[in-house]
């Protein structure tokens, strides 16, 4: 189940994210999770949004340089050690993380994971029963 | 095939001999007949007999196209006007035209040289060669048309404009070989696309000849790909003669030079010392055997250096690398020079596109630092830090490598550099106080 994160190149520079959101915002999409990687001038930004294609039309028009990645969504109980339980599974099935984010509402966390190799990731997570979340109730949160 | 292997594939010992006796001639005919050159030699304290060998070229000083301005319009000409068969001019931003006048004589070395040029680029007497470069006082319609002829292919005196005609004639006289501006090809290409057809299968054309403007590598493949051609550079200026002076052979590795017409230094343009073989700096000629209006160490202002080695085409003759820019651009940076167009080559051997960067020169303390803003491409763009500074790091070890000091690299969101200015692109931002 894999889902579609936007990616887009970023300036360090005041009012870069602003300045994306309110594309984003004024044609209506929205951002369902984002988190921003950064080094000391540049950074990427990652977000979870609700029409991720023309997210991606409507930023490259703007001019930036900004790409779709694939990414996998798990659920867990926003409850201590849950987290913990499904990074073992990960650690277990030899899955190599290369960057994760979460977000919680209310009683669910819901973790951002964008493993080296999708499907093998999908495989560890499934066997251990662990929840991975659609795209369609993803992008529409 | 080669031309003239007499010379082209000569031994050093005997170019040097040629171009040492040659040089000796020159300088006797510019300092009896040429008041100005006479002056400039006194001013210098040189007398004709001070010039020995190709050595001694360096001992002379410099001729700017000011000068010849200055001298309109046949003030260096260094042959009586009833020798002159042939002139030329070129239109000058400033107002006078740079005038040039041949010799009959000196239309044969042209139509030598182009004859070179057409073999080089692997044209032979079965070609239909189509000119599609402007007849009249500039030097390039006249210029090929004479070097068709002597080679015995076929001629069509196309001149520029008029593009449906051109492709006209190209697909019904099956034209094998275009020689045109590189960008006047490219406009070519789009109409012969829009027009329908397909190079490949509807046109015969093979070889393209294309000069008189600078252009990169990336636009030679994409003139290459579009018109399924192979193409080739041609250099000349008409001041020194017009298209012809070099070109580059199969191996498009670098323009061989008629060296034993025209003599190539590159020198640093801020001291006038020669410089290192393989280094980059202007482009300055000398005229060896010409008799209208000889040159001697005219400064073009166009960057280049010489390509050291061997070439595999079996041609002995000096190559020069493709044009660079203009040596007006160039910056010192901690004692080395450093040209906008170095940092342009590189980033276009990284890449497909035309790459968007600017330069930005500091001074931190007495340090002066390089600061290279770069465009990210969609091609770098990877969605991990990692990645990306990788490519930062790649992009800064290949411009240190070629630049000779150490660069910072930033990339930079696309579309965010400036792009113009009045028509020109703007590609360094000097924030030093000297
Ligand atoms: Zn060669």
């Amino acid at each position: 189940m894999k889902i579609k994160q936007l990616s887009v190149f970023l300036e360090n520079k005041a009012g870069r994210l602003s300045e994306v959101s309110d594309i984003l915002g004024g044609a209506g999409i929205n951002m369902t999770a984002f988190s921003v990687a950064d080094t000391s001038d540049f950074g990427i930004l990652r977000a979870i949004v609700s029409q991720p294609e023309e997210a991606l039309q409507l930023l490259k028009n703007a001019g930036y340089a900004v790409s779709l990645t694939d990414v996998i969504c798990i659920k867990c109980p926003n409850t201590p050690g849950s987290l913990a339980k499904a990074l073992h599974v990960l650690n277990a099935g030899n899955v190599q993380i290369e960057y994760m984010y979460a977000f919680s509402m209310g009683e669910i966390a819901q973790v951002v994971i964008r493993p080296a190799d999708i499907a093998n990731c999908e495989r560890a997570l499934e066997t251990h029963g662990i929840e991975l979340v659609s795209s369609d109730k993803l992008y529409t949160l | 095939m080669i031309w003239n292997e007499t010379i082209e594939c000569a031994s050093r010992e005997y170019l040097s001999e040629l171009q040492s006796k040659r040089l000796r001639d020159c300088v006797n005919r510019v300092y009896h007949n040429v008041p100005y050159y006479r002056k400039r030699m006194q001013e210098a304290g040189l007398l004709p007999g001070d010039i020995r060998t190709i050595d001694d070229l360096k001992k002379l000083p410099f001729t700017y196209k000011q000068d010849l301005r200055d001298n309109y319009p046949f003030g260096v000409f260094a042959a009586p006007m009833s020798e002159i068969v042939r002139l030329h001019a070129s239109s000058g931003t400033t107002g006078r035209p740079t005038v040039v006048g041949r010799t009959r004589k000196d239309l044969d070395i042209w139509s030598e040289c182009v004859a070179r040029s057409l073999f080089l680029s692997g044209v032979s007497n079965k070609d239909i060669v189509q000119v599609g470069y402007g007849y009249g006082l500039f030097t390039g319609g006249l210029g090929l048309h004479y070097g068709v002829e002597n080679i015995g292919a076929a001629v069509v005196p196309a001149s520029g404009g008029n593009t449906k005609k051109q492709i006209q004639l190209i697909h019904d006289f099956g034209t094998t070989v275009l020689a045109c501006t590189p960008s006047y090809a490219l406009y070519i290409a789009d109409a012969i696309k829009d027009a329908g057809l397909d190079p490949a299968k509807d046109l015969k054309l093979r070889v393209g000849i294309f000069g008189a403007e600078p252009w990169s590598e990336a636009m030679r493949n994409e003139i290459q790909t579009k018109l399924n051609i192979k193409a080739h550079d041609i250099y000349g200026l008409s001041e020194v003669m017009g298209p012809g002076v070099a070109c580059d052979c199969e191996f498009q590795n670098g323009l061989h030079v008629c060296e034993d017409y025209f003599f190539p230094e590159i020198i640093n343009p801020e001291t006038g010392e020669q410089c290192k073989p393989g280094e980059v700096g202007e482009l300055v000629f000398t005229s060896l055997g010409v008799e209208g209006m000889p040159l001697i160490r005219y400064r073009t202002h166009d960057l280049s250096r010489i390509i050291p080695g061997d070439c595999p085409c079996g041609r002995s003759t000096v190559r020069i690398a493709k044009l660079m820019g203009r040596s007006d651009d160039m910056l010192i940076i901690r004692g080395v020079n450093v040209f906008p167009s170095q940092v342009e080559s590189v980033l276009l051997s990284m890449s497909e596109t035309e790459p968007h960067y600017m330069l930005i020169v500091d001074r931190k303390g007495t340090l002066d630092t390089l600061t290279i803003q770069v465009e990210i491409q969609e091609q770098f763009f990877a969605d991990n830090i990692k990645g990306l500074q990788a490519v930062e790091k790649k992009i800064k070890s290949n411009l240190e490598s070629v630049l000779g000091i150490s660069v910072i690299v930033q990339l930079v969101e696309p579309k965010t550099l400036q792009r113009f200015e009045q028509g020109k692109a703007q590609r360094v931002i000097d924030n030093r106080k000297f």
